[in-house]
């Protein structure tokens, strides 16, 4: 993405980026580094996409056509492990880094250089995590959420690489997280307080402070896993005095306030749009940021929900259960705060409109199917089961990436100075809508019915919605090629776009040129206070 | 494309729908079960799903009509309302009370599955990869009978080679077997890594955890076959380890346990006659597909360096003292089991058997169950 | 007068503090699980020897049954059975059962036995003032063995459990040197 507009002022240390591959390997440019990471997690997208082609294509039908059970378990292992860190987290860390600063009227992140290595660390990472497919007794075979003694006693010798990997990627979203925090606190333009800014930036301010929180938390317990495989210690092996149920405490007290931080950034990329599409501002400002907040709180104290047929005694499972329906009340307050804007504006429904309003119709489809695996003793006949597979993929497919898809077509014009295809845009929309249901409604029938997860091959009353199910898969699957399409015509070409892009657009990254110039608000009196609106 | 290759595309599109149409199931809920648990699970169920629906209805209402009457291209024109704290304050409390009303009946529920009382029939559910060791608890030693209840679909029809035929990866060779109306408490555990033993009728899933013992209870009041799977990644046969119970009348049950230990008592007597080679090769090639086969391969090639070739190289061709002790004991800090536990002695004496001749390696050997026996009971 | 960049730096620094904070956070969750456990008694798990001083009153109105489970982890050989299926006892009393091992491996092992209790609300009332399980267990090659444990069941055992299942799983901790099939 060329933001190559030269500036031609009195400052003499204003100049454009470097000529070459190189500017890439050392830019501290905020919009560089963002443009890096959407990139990366496109690529990682494509890859993780295809690794669930590959699941898909073996569940089309009963039987065993395609790949073997050992290497079917390393298809879901990655395509969950890569999907998770290396697609949503960085595709969300790319915005953070484009939008903050200009969203705050700030010249860039606080830690340009701690940024630069932020980024890099992670295609090093990711390489290293996918050659664990070509290693001997190959990659990781044990689920993305890895519980122990499977990924210590009975794990492939690659998993001493997995637990690399996964220690790297925590060290980039930590340095990412802390950037994000103190470029926030700390560099806002005078005037911008923190109820006025947009809330994407309390989204990821909220975020931040999540991941610098559990990170750390997953970088333990892999580090006990690691000690335990190689260093003889006994943390999760019940010979030496250990638990195994230990590790999915201590991983899912990282993993709950994970899986908030891969969907608080996209309540705040859906809170920019719709508003400007309604051309309304957003209704509830506050309620939104106190809501926010009480998700991100009660997402630490929630975590044994994934547990509950462990054998936790009865005052622990009633305990969990209430705490995590406690958690629908300020997701809820979003849901009718986004309907609340739309209500009584004044509607036009371009992509990036249609990806919002997908995103609040089928994140809530997920969020109640999340309520009801929330009720524990239902949750005994969903747990492992094809319900829990459609509950997080509706919040994470039609809910985490459908706003990501939104924000590059709300912010591709800013990005590049051309508006995209409209029409190509609505294709990709309708085809990726259609696609995502078709693959994911099913998976609550199966579910229901008594499949469970991670099974290379099925009973025969399984079949017929598993092969409707692989058919959306493929259909949205390569619908993402359309996407790739579009962003590669916008950034060559396209309508120019003007700096205010959208009719309804409020905010000061709107203020600025469209390609946003390589280096703005260089100086406080560059922003337009007027302009910004939270 | 002309008519003929038309055709063909039609026929192979059938074919390959109808191969699955026949046994087509449009299912979309969970059942009701055969428990009082799982009929209140399922009522639980059903009211959640109910007060979802009425919620997404209302939300998604409200936004399709907004969709339809606040757009632009009508000549709609923004209102400039933008926050309202009695209407925040009232969609936050109503959220609660409905949670709240769903609160009771699941709590109450949950505390009826987690009611310990008495048991008539006390059985121990070990996982172990890839399959249920079932142990029936007796006072009399003489009367407790253990049996390993593992996947009976042929491999031939998981790998396409065969038809699939009914309750396909859904079908074991020992079922367990509870008595209906009979108050039966399952004592989980696992021998290796996790699992999960779940029966859906039921509603009884409870995690297998190595080192651990947790217990599950069930009162079944309707005969009938019941079947489940695993439901915890064990590693790869995860999805080949079904769960299957038969619940029969009380009598029925009694004639069946009165055989099972019969049979145990005869297996001891089998040690004692000295059996042919062929039969020994007939009944270790069937023992070797079931058990050993998931590892070492129909072949006997394996998948190695976790799962070591038998042809013509190590034990499987060495000294049958060795070969016989590692079936037996196993090898530890390897995925090799110690089979003692699982497999008599006649089963051990035919598979080892089968082994050293089998695939060209005709070693010659045939062992006798007694010697296993005398193996196994270390006199 | 404190510079944006000053400002920025002691944030940084103390973010970084926080972050390594929840690390070390991520170790202590696992003393903080094992004291929830034993405080609780949650988890199945029972307690070290038990050293009471004072004699508990026997409740002979009470019987309580206990039920005794033997298991053997992955690779593990040994025969191991106990000598009683189940006991009825009277809570406050003390009782003696034993187990059975035998090593049938050509090699010498090191076992170890870990108790684990159901319903785990019973598991901080079975004292154990003689437990196999409190120590490693070594046996030659072709040794067997009777192992002893005497128990006692506290009498303020909650009413409503009649049945307490005690089972022992034994793993297998031979150090690899002494593993003779190591290769």
């Amino acid at each position: 993405m060329s933001a190559i507009i030269e500036q031609s002022h009195h400052d003499d240390h204003h100049h454009g980026p470097a000529k070459g591959l190189m500017r890439w390997v050392f830019t501290t440019n905020h919009k560089d580094i963002g443009t890096l990471y959407l990139w990366f997690s496109f690529c990682m997208f494509l890859l993780g996409g295809s690794f669930a082609l590959v699941i898909r294509a073996e569940l089309f039908q009963p039987g065993l056509q395609l790949v073997q059970p050992e290497f079917f378990n390393q298809m879901t292992t990655m395509h969950g492990l890569i999907m998770v860190f290396g697609a949503v987290m960085p595709a969300f860390v790319g915005l953070a880094n484009w939008l903050i600063p200009m969203m705050i009227g700030a010249p860039d992140m606080a830690l340009p250089r701690m940024n630069n290595y932020s980024f890099w660390i992670l295609p090093f990472a990711f390489t290293m995590l996918a050659s664990t497919l070509l290693m001997e007794g190959g990659g990781p075979n044990f689920g993305w959420t890895f519980y122990a003694p499977l990924s210590t006693d009975y794990a492939p010798p690659s998993v001493t690489f997995f637990i690399f990997a996964v220690h790297l990627m925590g060290i980039s979203s930590i340095m990412g997280s802390i950037n994000v925090v103190v470029t926030i606190l700390n560099l806002r333009a005078p005037g911008m307080t923190l109820m006025k800014m947009p809330l994407f930036v309390w989204t990821w301010l909220i975020t931040a402070y999540l991941l610098i929180a559990v990170m750390p938390v997953l970088a333990g317990v892999v580090t006990m896993m690691l000690m335990d495989i190689h260093f003889g210690t006994s943390f999760f092996n019940a010979g030496g005095g250990g638990d195994p149920v230990l590790f999915q405490h201590v991983f899912w007290f990282f993993g709950h306030p994970e899986v908030y931080i891969m969907i608080l950034p996209a309540f705040g990329v859906v809170s920019a749009i719709i508003p400007t599409f309604a051309r309304k501002r957003l209704f509830g400002y506050a309620s939104m940021v106190y809501a926010t907040s009480s998700i991100a709180f009660l997402s630490f104290i929630v975590w044994a929900h994934h547990m509950f047929t462990v054998g936790m005694p009865l005052a622990g499972e009633l305990y969990f259960m209430y705490a995590t329906m406690l958690i629908a009340v300020p997701t809820g307050v979003k849901v009718f705060n986004w309907v609340a804007t739309m209500w009584q504006g004044s509607m036009t429904f371009e992509t990036p409109m249609l990806f919002a309003i997908a995103f609040v119709i089928l994140f809530t489809i997920g969020g109640l199917s999340g309520l009801m695996l929330s009720i524990a003793p239902a949750d005994f006949q969903y747990h492992d089961t094809y319900f829990v597979v459609a509950h997080f993929h509706y919040v994470l497919v039609p809910g985490s990436v459908f706003s990501i898809m939104a924000a590059v077509y709300y912010w591709l014009p800013k990005w590049t100075g051309h508006m995209y295809d409209e029409t190509l845009g609505k294709t990709h929309f309708w085809l990726s809508f259609v696609g995502v249901n078709v693959t994911f409604f099913p998976q609550h029938f199966i579910g229901l019915a008594g499949m469970p997860r991670r099974i290379p091959d099925y009973a025969l009353q399984f079949a017929d919605y598993n092969m409707v199910s692989s058919v959306g898969a493929f259909l949205f699957g390569f619908s993402q090629l359309l996407f790739l399409f579009i962003i590669i015509k916008c950034i060559r070409t396209g309508k120019k776009a003007t700096a205010q892009v959208w009719e309804g657009a409020h905010g000061l990254e709107w203020t600025v040129a469209s390609p946003a110039p390589y280096h703005t608000f260089t100086t406080p009196d560059e922003v337009d206070m007027k302009e910004a609106h939270g | 494309m002309d008519i003929a290759k038309q055709s063909k595309w039609l026929v192979a599109l059938s074919l390959l729908l109808s191969s699955s149409m026949v046994y087509a199931d449009w299912t979309v809920n969970m059942r009701q079960g055969v428990t009082q648990i799982s009929r209140e699970v399922y009522e639980l169920h059903m009211l959640i799903f109910w007060v979802c629906v009425a919620i997404g209805v209302v939300v998604f209402s409200v936004m399709i009509f907004s969709m339809l009457m606040h757009r632009k291209s009508i000549g709609a024109v923004p209102a400039d309302f933008h926050d309202n704290t009695k209407v925040e304050i009232l969609w936050t409390v109503i959220p609660v009370i409905i949670l709240v009303a769903m609160a009771v009946p699941a709590t109450r529920t949950l505390s009826d599955m987690y009611d310990t009382g008495n048991a008539e029939i006390d059985i121990e559910v070990r996982g172990l990869q890839w399959k249920w060791q079932y142990t029936y608890l007796n006072d009399d030693p003489a009367k407790e009978i253990s049996f390993v209840s593992s996947l009976l679909t042929d491999r031939d029809e998981v790998n396409n080679l065969a038809r699939k035929r009914e309750h396909y990866l859904l079908d074991v060779d020992n079922e367990m077997v509870i008595p209906v109306n009979t108050r039966v408490r399952f004592l989980v555990t696992s021998g290796d890594t996790l699992h999960a033993w779940w029966v859906p009728d039921f509603a009884v899933k409870r995690d297998a955890i190595p080192g651990f013992i947790h217990e599950a209870w069930t009162v079944v009041d309707k005969p009938g076959v019941y079947r489940g799977q695993c439901a915890e990644l064990c590693g790869k046969d995860h999805g080949f380890m079904p769960v299957v119970v038969r619940v029969v009348e009380r009598a029925e049950y009694d004639t069946w346990m009165a055989g099972k230990q019969a049979d145990a008592l005869a297996v001891y007597e089998t040690v004692g006659k000295e059996w042919t080679k062929e039969e020994l090769m007939v009944k270790g090639e069937e023992v070797y597909n079931r058990v050993c086969a998931a590892c070492h391969q129909v072949n006997g090639q394996g998948i190695p360096p976790a799962f070591p070739s038998l042809v013509g190289q190590g034990l499987a061709v060495g000294p049958i003292d060795a070969h016989l002790d590692i079936v037996l004991n196993g090898k530890a800090g390897s995925a090799m089991q110690s089979f003692k536990g699982q497999l008599n002695a006649a089963e051990i004496a035919a598979v080892v058997t089968y082994e050293r001749n089998a695939w060209g390696n005709d070693v010659g050997d045939l062992i006798q169950p007694r010697k296993v026996n005398e193996m196994m009971s270390g006199e | 007068m404190k510079t944006a960049q000053t400002s920025s730096n002691s944030m940084v620094l103390r973010l970084f503090a926080v972050a390594v904070g929840m690390f070390g956070f991520g170790f202590a969750l696992v003393p903080l699980y094992t004291v929830f456990c034993e405080i609780t008694g949650l988890n199945g798990k029972t307690g070290d020897q038990y050293t009471q001083t004072s004699i508990q009153a026997v409740d002979s109105d009470r019987l309580v049954t206990i039920q005794f489970l033997t298991s053997n982890n992955s690779g593990m050989p040994w025969e191991f059975r106990p000598k009683m299926r189940t006991l009825q006892v009277h809570p406050g009393e003390v009782n003696e059962t034993s187990f059975f091992a035998r090593n049938p491996a050509s090699y010498d092992m090191t076992a170890q036995a870990v108790p684990s209790v159901t319903p785990f609300m019973a598991a901080s009332y079975l004292h154990k003032t003689e437990c196999f399980c409190f120590e490693q267990q070594a046996l030659a090659a072709g040794e067997s063995i009777d192992m002893p444990l005497r128990f006692i069941i506290d009498k303020d055992l909650p009413a409503d459990i009649e049945t307490l299942t005690l089972s022992y799983t034994m793993f297998d901790i031979t150090a690899p040197e002494q593993s003779a099939s190591a290769d």
